[in-house]
């Protein structure tokens, strides 16, 4: 999928980024580390707050690291401000030029970097048919809606062909039909382009179905870098679980551990042979990170791992997710596919037990 | 809808009373002196019949024509002057990393609104009669034009700095990062941005130096007599209704201007 060619797109090595200074200094990014390669599309995912924003900035030249340091290529670019790197970006706000005609900011790159204007209109042309904008040209920008604002924002920011396009929540001010479209339509686009995308969201959705990785970042910190289902399927810890899709959390007892590997047990008294983290000490909790999807519910008292009370069942089309009351407290969800099984005559109240795989128990770092 | 904002201002006890008197304080007399513009009578308070004899006659008036030929150079080159420097103090002093000095700033900037305008033209003219003596300099004209030209820059400066405030930063940002260097990213993006500020601010120094006074009679010389000099010099005069012609003319060219300023900047609202 990701083409490995030569240098990484671009490095950000024990980047720190402080505002202001003194007792009232916000740290932004805390020794953020990531490389990112060429031609790849990456997401920077995380709640409002974490830093998105900065670390595009400071990829982008609006902001200089504190400490730290941003490559571009292979080559430290602290001292290039933006107009000098060749990176674009589409901005959350859009940025559009209100004086200008759609055509002419597509062409505002390619006209600042001096490019004949034979050269300019047939960009110009080629951007407006990528984002299928052509019968528009001449309007202004405050006669387009906020989907075809955004796609002119791209065009706009594509048309130079840089190294790295930088998009900060591009899709955020979209309804859903049209949301869907443009995340088909990005992919699309950094396909045909082949240019390193580095897109920021808060939605773990879009993440997911749009990046080749992720980074999830909470409080300034990169918590994980990793493909969808890495992080999916294998989360760091309970913040990065929590995040990305639905979770159940259970609490486990380390029994007893061979280097770094141990025996745990869950609250029903059932003892699992897993990997474990180094810190976590014999008679010490565990955090058991398990997706609803993972659980299967069979009948009780067959071999399964947890017991518990059917609490409540949401029917939701293609599944229905029950939430289930353990035996041994606390409770869980399971979602289940809606075909011919075992969960068609299941009722409020009935007695379950849960059958989970121990792959699918993965073990957090809290 | 208006009960939830509060009282309506114009309920309240004497309101009317009050609009109006303004208004025709305000209005009645440019009523009057334009009525008797067209007063076929040669005194002024006595209207005798509807006649353009006096436009005619200020037609024909060969000081009227020289002063209003001084007035217009004057007006154009100050605004002309005091937009450029009331542009570049406004993007100097909004487009910077906030410092110490700043504050002290706008208080120069801003300072020759709140000095009295006979004390400028008072020290105006010490100034000149010190560059007169001292060092042999004297611009004729060009007096006039200077001293119109700096203290027409703070009634420039100020549109023009609430325009640039009041600008959207990201997209002096979103140029940058489309290779623009700085001196282009203001050249393509903030200044025809700042364009209704700036026509503004203009319009406002033509109307300042266009009808001073105070300044314009102590610094001019021999020979360089403007509009308002020329109409105060002819009220002491046996006076004609010719007087209510000229400023009715006058009148009709501030209001020609401020309409151009206020057209440009809706042209540019409407994109
Ligand atoms: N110019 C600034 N001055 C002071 N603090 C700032 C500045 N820019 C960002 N911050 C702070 O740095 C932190 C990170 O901000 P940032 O804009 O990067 O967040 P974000 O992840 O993009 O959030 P969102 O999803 O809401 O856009 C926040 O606490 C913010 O208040
Ligand atoms: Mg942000």
């Amino acid at each position: 999928m990701v083409e490995l060619t030569g240098l990484p797109a671009v490095e950000a090595k024990n980047v720190t980024k402080t505002f202001g200074a003194g007792p009232d200094a916000v740290v932004a990014l805390d020794n953020v580390s990531v490389t990112i390669q060429q031609n790849e599309f990456f997401t920077l995912l995380g709640p409002s707050g974490c830093g998105k924003t900065t670390l595009l900035r400071l990829i982008a030249g609006f902001e200089l690291p504190t400490a730290g340091s941003i490559l571009l290529e292979g080559q430290e670019v602290a001292h290039l401000p933006p107009f000098k790197r060749m990176v674009n970006t589409v901005f959350q706000s859009y940025a559009l030029f209100p004086h200008l005609t759609v055509a002419e900011n597509i062409g505002f790159g390619l006209k600042m970097l001096g490019r004949r204007r034979a050269d300019r209109d047939a960009q110009i042309e080629k951007m407006l048919k990528l984002v299928k904008m052509e019968p528009m040209r001449n309007r202004k920008v405050h006669q387009l809606s906020g989907g075809q604002q955004q796609r002119v924002a791209l065009a706009r920011a594509l048309a130079p062909h840089p190294k790295v396009l930088l998009l900060d929540e591009p899709l955020s001010a979209l309804d859903l039909k049209l949301r869907k479209e443009m995340q088909i339509e990005l992919k699309r686009l950094q396909h045909e382009t082949g240019i390193t995308f580095i897109f920021v969201t808060h939605d773990q959705e879009e993440a997911l179905t749009m990046s080749d990785r992720i980074a999830v970042m909470s409080h300034g910190k990169i918590l994980q870098i990793g493909t969808a289902n890495e992080i999916y399927e294998h989360p760091v810890d309970r913040f990065v679980a929590d995040f990305i899709g639905e979770t159940n959390f259970i609490e486990a007892e380390v029994m007893q551990r061979i280097g770094n590997r141990g025996q745990i047990r869950l609250p029903s008294g059932i003892a699992l042979a897993r990997e474990l983290d180094p810190i976590a000490p014999v008679g010490g909790k565990v955090t058991l990170a398990i997706r609803p999807e993972r659980i299967d519910l069979v009948k009780p008292g067959a071999d399964c791992q947890l017991a518990g009370k059917v609490e409540n069942i949401v029917y939701f089309g293609t599944d229905t997710h029950f939430h289930i009351d353990l035996d041994t407290g606390g409770d869980v969800t399971v979602r289940v596919q809606n075909r011919r099984g075992f969960q068609e005559v299941l009722k409020q109240g009935d007695a379950v037990g849960l059958r989970i795989a121990p792959e699918a128990m993965q073990v957090l770092k809290d | 809808m208006r009960a939830a904002k509060g009282v309506d201002l114009r309920s309240q006890f004497g309101f009317h009373t009050i609009a109006i008197v303004c208004l025709v304080v305000l209005y009645f007399p440019l009523l009057i002196l334009i009525v008797f513009s067209i007063n076929a009578n040669d005194i002024v308070a006595v209207f005798s019949g509807v006649s353009t004899r006096w436009y005619e006659k200020a037609f024909y008036n060969e000081e009227f024509h020289n002063a209003a030929r001084n007035t217009l150079i004057i007006a154009v080159s100050a605004t002309i002057g005091s937009t450029i420097f009331a542009t570049l103090a406004a993007v100097a002093t909004t487009r910077v990393a906030p410092w110490r000095g700043q504050n002290a700033v706008y208080m120069v900037i801003n300072l020759p609104l709140m000095v009295p305008e006979i004390i400028t033209a008072v020290a105006t003219l010490s100034f000149f009669a010190l560059l007169g003596r001292t060092l042999g300099f004297n611009f004729g004209i060009g007096n006039i034009i200077l001293a119109h030209l700096v203290f027409c820059i703070p009634f420039a400066y100020m549109p023009i700095r609430a325009r640039l405030e009041s600008m959207d930063l990201t997209l002096e940002g979103a140029a940058a990062d489309l290779y623009a260097t700085p001196f282009k990213a203001f050249w393509h993006v903030t200044l025809p941005l700042l364009m209704p500020g700036i026509s503004s601010g203009a319009a406002l120094a033509f109307i300042v130096s266009f009808d001073d006074f105070t300044i314009t009679q102590l610094v001019a010389g021999p020979g360089q007599t403007t509009l308002p000099l020329y109409i105060w010099a002819m009220i002491r005069r046996p006076m004609t209704p010719e007087i209510n012609a000229i400023s009715t003319i006058l009148l009709g060219i501030s209001i020609l201007f401020i309409l151009i300023s206020f057209w440009i900047a809706q042209r540019r609202k409407a994109g």
